[in-house]
């Protein structure tokens, strides 16, 4: 049995200070193993967010452990985040965050320079990965020229083209129409199905229902854990195809 | 990871083309403005020097006056108040004629060659009959003083010490006068009249040319034998200087303590209370190269805080830059940039923009000082240019510190947040 991908146990974030003190995260134990797919869900001040913030290494928790692929990150320095963030994580955000004026290919390439890949190496894996979301025929255009769903599409590129152990989606639907929301779907779930660990942060049930896994949180605290499909299967929505056909 | 952050930073650049220009032109200006101000310093002493030797290394000149009023006349010292009661006249300091044939005695003067006594004329207008022309400098002297000025003619003759004798109204034209009186290149004034604040003067020659010094046309000047002058020009006026040429080079000092000598016995002065002042050749070259180059570090200093506002202003560029960046600053953290990646992508963008404008700024600085200004021909220092351009580096790299550092505190939560 491989080591959990995230394995948290009392974890608590506290805000502000005596009589302004907020437990956004309070006490969570909570363990996803490889090859999961997750979805966190709540309303907004659930505590989704800084569950978001602390999974992804981008806030630290005020108590309790966590380990990332069996990495005690809870203590690291800011420069051992940085690392931890680059190999171990890909992210995709609500606003995709490409950054601007740069060409797709060149955004997808970034966390391959921050890791110190060689430029020709970079190049190729920065194409299969575009290939892989369907953009090969977008390499150098900018953001500004891209479709929303397009920009989402390349900003999950750039998440899966250093071969984290943890795709980690902040609302990734939020800013798109409902035809770009289902190629993103889409496309996360042939990831879940090719073994990736995919944990997504939501509050919209069209994205929940495609997990294996919907944790629902209320006022910092994991309030229900449903399980949808197995975990060393296909996602629901790809096995219920499979079943039709 | 160099060349990346080099490639971001080159991104940030082109990024804004615009705004990157405007911040360089701050440091454009500021380099460019050093290494003119530097090479205009340069040529102006240059200039001077060039003019002063060519006075020649063995004149001597004495003027009226102690040292410390150089000339304009006689302050009153303690030491004065002691030998000169309160009451008693002040002679004022003054050199005649008298003065000038002592210091030409060969017996107490062994060292001194020729002497010429010197008034300078103010305010002489020289006409003909249709065009009129107010001389910059004439001088009133004696023969002996076209060899010690190292002056000749390029046409006509000079005077000589008859001319002086039989009180001949002739006058020595500079070509300025000369082609302004005549026309043409001037050389149509030989032997004609002219009139010097209206007695007839017949010219004699033209004076050999000696170009221009700054915004002063040293070829815009008179010589006239002194009797002439002191007969229809000036009147029994004293003397305002008296030049002395020494036998050599190696003589000059000698020469100067026997005209010090010389005149102390007839004026019963002494070192301590003397109201004369000679000065050599040598001590005016480096009076004037002091002056010169304070004037040209002073010039350079000016200029020194232009680049500093300049650097001023690829500091505010980038903080702006920063505060407008911070979502990619954000990204970056999030995707795998420690601090060390953002400081150096920023800092490496305020040290392009200053290198670049520190380029434009040799280039433009370094053209620049090829127009010739008033006269002066500015002389580009290599020194300059390197000190202008490492300054602006500098700059760059300083200002460029604080907002990078700026920009990689920054917690990624906090920039991805920010709109």
């Amino acid at each position: 049995m491989k080591s959990p991908v995230i394995a948290v146990s009392g974890l608590t974030k506290l805000y502000g200070r005596e009589e302004t003190e907020v437990r956004a995260v309070d006490q969570i134990d909570l363990q996803v193993d490889v090859g999961d797919y997750v979805a966190i869900m709540g309303a907004s001040g659930s505590g989704k967010s800084t569950m978001m913030n602390i999974i992804g290494c981008l806030d630290a928790p005020t108590s309790g452990t966590y380990r990332l692929d069996g990495i005690d990150v809870a203590t690291l320095p800011d420069r051992e985040l940085s690392r931890i963030r680059n190999q171990k994580i890909g992210f995709v955000f609500q606003n995709f965050n490409l950054i601007a004026r740069t060409s797709a290919l060149e955004n997808v390439e970034l966390p391959l320079a921050y890791a110190g890949v060689g430029r020709r190496e970079r190049r190729r894996r920065a194409v299969e990965a575009l290939t892989r979301v369907g953009l090969e025929k977008r390499l150098t255009h900018t953001p500004a020229q891209l479709s929303g769903g397009q920009q989402q599409r390349v900003a999950i590129a750039r998440a899966i083209v250093g071969s984290p152990v943890m795709l980690l989606a902040d609302e990734p639907t939020g800013a798109l129409d409902s035809t770009s929301t289902t190629e993103v779907l889409d496309l996360f779930d042939q990831l879940s199905s090719e073994g990736r660990t995919l944990v997504v942060i939501t509050h919209e049930d069209e994205v929940a229902d495609r997990a294996k896994r919907v944790l629902r949180m209320r006022d910092g605290r994991i309030d229900s854990d449903l399980r949808q499909a197995p975990l060393d299967g296909p996602p629901p929505r790809l096995s219920l195809r499979r079943e039709a056909s | 990871m160099l060349s990346e952050s080099l490639r971001f930073a080159w991104r940030g650049v082109t990024a804004n083309k615009v705004r990157s220009a405007l911040t360089m032109l701050g440091v454009l200006i500021g380099v460019a403005s050093v290494i003119v101000l530097v090479a205009a310093g340069n040529g102006a002493s240059k200039s001077v020097n060039a003019t002063l030797s060519s006075l020649g290394t063995n004149t001597l000149t004495v003027s009226p006056g102690a040292a410390t009023t150089t000339g304009f006349g006689r302050v009153r010292t303690n030491q004065d108040a002691a030998a000169n009661p309160i009451g008693t006249l002040t002679r004022p300091a003054t050199l005649s004629l008298a003065d000038a044939d002592a210091l030409g005695d060969a017996a107490a003067g062994p060292a001194v060659a020729a002497v010429a006594a010197v008034i300078n004329i103010n305010s002489v207008v020289a006409s003909t009959g249709s065009t009129s022309h107010t001389v910059a400098s004439t001088v009133a002297t004696t023969a002996e003083y076209l060899a010690i000025a190292n002056d000749t003619v390029s046409l006509g003759r000079t005077f000589t010490t008859a001319d002086d004798a039989a009180r001949s109204r002739v006058v020595l034209v500079g070509p300025t006068i000369a082609r302004d009186l005549a026309g043409g290149d001037g050389s149509g004034i030989i032997n004609q009249q002219i009139q010097l604040n209206g007695t007839p003067f017949t010219v004699i020659g033209i004076l050999q040319a000696k170009g221009t010094t700054g915004a002063r046309d040293s070829d815009d000047r008179l010589i006239t034998p002194l009797t002439a002058a002191q007969d229809h020009l000036v009147g029994y006026a004293d003397l305002s200087s008296i030049a002395v040429q020494a036998r050599s080079t190696d003589d000059v000092e000698a020469a100067r303590a026997q005209v010090e000598t010389i005149l102390d016995n007839r004026r019963h002065t002494t070192a301590t209370n003397r109201d004369f002042t000679v000065t050599t050749s040598a001590s005016m070259l480096s009076a004037a190269s002091s002056i010169t180059s304070t004037l040209t570090v002073m010039l350079g200093a000016i200029a020194a805080i232009s680049l500093l506002v300049g650097g001023i202003g690829v500091m505010n560029i980038m903080l702006v830059t920063v505060t407008e960046r911070t979502r990619e600053i954000g990204i970056r953290k999030a995707i795998g940039a420690d601090k060390t990646g953002i400081v150096m992508q920023f800092l490496i963008e305020a040290v392009l923009l200053s290198c670049m404008g520190g380029v434009a700024g040799v280039t433009l600085g370094v053209g620049l000082a090829q127009i010739e200004i008033a006269g002066f021909h500015a002389v580009v220092s290599a020194g300059s240019v390197i000190v202008a351009f490492g300054f602006a580096v500098a700059v760059g790299l300083f200002f460029g510190i604080y907002p990078a550092t700026r920009a990689a505190s920054l917690r990624p939560i906090d920039a991805l947040r920010h709109e």
